[in-house]
């Protein structure tokens, strides 16, 4: 369980989308929010585990950390 | 009491589900246990996989339109009008030609989608589609002129209606270069949101290196933030500039905002429950099409056997039944390859497509299909 250092400002739920919905669902919000705003996104797919630090390194986000939850991961991704 | 079944919407899955309801339910239609009724905001059906032969000068966009009371049965009421507010708490929907609310005891919404190139700074002045009539007749003027430069195919935001259709594209227009002897003096980039270059990862293995055969540049994870129109730059989010002479996308696709207003869900699509085709925050309410947020492709087929199981469920429902059909996510979807090759693919909520290779009487099925269309809607295909 990786310790997360910071609070988010948004929740995207893509939990229950086909991949790749909920990196989708992601870059979608990033679009609409300003910049240094953490977006919390829960994905019970696990290619969202490669698809989502791939993007946000691509994109030079931040990718503050990914908590384990019980049936889903939440993806705490910054804004550049 | 005559049971009142509304459906909004009278595209592919509107005007499927209307026939299909005429038919299942043509006893209690005429015993007026039930009335059907369809609302369409254009007297027109329109069937847009047409528009993507309009830019290669192979197809008129009126090849796309026949009268909607044309291809309805007479069962059902056709109402020419925009709704324009929907009560689902009071079972009720405001219009634009009022100025009576339609009451509905059910509710099927198939709204379909809409472009919003507004959202992308540039996108609406700049660029070209084929996603629209007036996109592909622009288009089509600026394309039959088109001998040399970099054309460049986006796909700016997803879902977008038939994920196939990008692909089509770009194979069709470097086949197309190709004949006419142009194919060295233009170049062809294709850029796509994520790692891959299209959502699904068997659709994305199969197309990737037909691509790189046929030399079609690709630029992956190209989230399009803006276009200069003036340099003829297209500039992403992850901080890559292309420059174009010919710009055609894929705009950002919404649902109706009728949609959203209504508490149903965001941007348009209705949150459904993927089996049942139930709105999942009001009763009495089903979606389906490009609507209906299940996850599965915005494309014809998939309005087409939603369409099906949405008639199956209201005619149980109607008879005092328990409604059990669902719908397994079955898609069905041919692709073009060139301008005479097309490849097949089928596949539902637990098995993957595995694309067909190209092939002559591929390409010769999806233009048969097409043109047997008109007799899908009308429920005899
Ligand atoms: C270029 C292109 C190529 C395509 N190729 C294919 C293909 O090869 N195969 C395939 O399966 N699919 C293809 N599609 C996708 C297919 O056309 C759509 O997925 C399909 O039309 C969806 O059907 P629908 O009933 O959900 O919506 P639509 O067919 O879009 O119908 C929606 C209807 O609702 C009406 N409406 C909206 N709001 C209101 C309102 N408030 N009041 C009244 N009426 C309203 C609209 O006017 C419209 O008539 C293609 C699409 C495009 C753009």
């Amino acid at each position: 369980m990786t310790e997360i250092d910071v609070e988010a400002d948004e929740t995207v739920d893509a939990r229950g989308a086909a991949c790749p919905g909920p990196l989708m669902d992601l870059i979608g919000k990033m679009r609409s929010v300003e910049p240094g705003t953490v977006v919390r996104l829960l994905s019970d797919n696990d290619q969202s585990l490669t698809d989502v630090p791939e993007w946000t390194e691509e994109a030079g986000n931040e990718l503050h950390g990914v908590e384990e939850r019980e049936d889903h991961h939440a993806f705490y991704v910054e804004k550049a | 009491m005559t049971e009142h079944v509304v459906i909004v919407g009278g595209g592919t899955g509107g005007a499927v589900l209307a026939n299909n309801l005429a038919e299942r339910l043509a006893g209690e239609i005429d015993a007026d246990d039930v009335r059907v009724t369809l609302v369409n905001d254009d007297p027109d059906h329109v069937y847009k996989p047409v528009w993507l032969y309009v830019p290669f000068g192979q197809r008129e966009p009126g090849d796309a339109r026949r009268p909607l009371t044309e291809l309805v049965d007479d069962r059902v009421d056709v109402r020419i009008d925009r709704v324009t507010a929907i009560d689902t708490d009071a079972q009720r929907m405001q219009s634009m030609e009022g100025p009576d609310p339609i009451e509905y005891d059910t509710l099927v919404l198939a709204t379909g989608s809409t472009l919003a190139p507004d959202e992308i700074p540039g996108l609406a002045d700049a660029g070209h589609d084929y996603y629209s009539e007036a996109g592909a007749t622009d288009l089509r003027d600026d394309l039959l002129s088109f001998t040399e430069g970099h054309l460049v195919l986006s796909v700016v935001g997803t879902p977008h209606m038939c994920p196939a259709a990008p692909l089509e594209f770009v194979f069709m227009v470097d086949d197309w270069l190709r004949e006419r002897g142009l194919r060295e003096d233009v170049d062809v980039t294709y850029t796509y949101p994520i790692q891959r270059v299209h959502g699904n990862p068997h659709i994305a293995e199969w197309a990737r290196p037909i691509m790189d055969e046929r030399d079609i540049g690709v630029e992956t994870f190209f989230n399009a933030e803006e276009v200069d129109a003036d340099e003829q730059v297209l500039r992403s989010m992850e901080g890559t500039d292309i420059d174009y002479d010919l710009l055609v996308t894929i705009p950002p696709h919404r649902g109706v905002d009728l949609v959203e207003e209504a508490g149903l869900g965001d941007r348009g699509w209705v949150e459904v429950d993927k089996h049942t085709l139930e709105a999942e925050a009001a009763e009495h309410v089903y979606a389906l099409g490009d609507t209906a947020d299940t996850g599965m492709p915005n494309a014809g087929s998939v309005a087409h056997y939603q369409a099906g199981v949405v008639a199956q469920r209201i005619a149980s429902e109607v008879r005092g039944q328990p409604a059990t059909a669902t719908y397994d996510g079955k898609t069905l979807c041919f692709i073009e390859t060139g301008m005479d090759a097309a490849s097949f693919v089928e596949f539902d909520f637990e098995r993957p497509p595995s694309p067909a290779p190209p092939s002559r009487k591929l390409h010769w099925s999806k233009l048969a299909y097409n043109e047997a269309y008109w007799l899908t809607a009308r429920g005899l295909l």
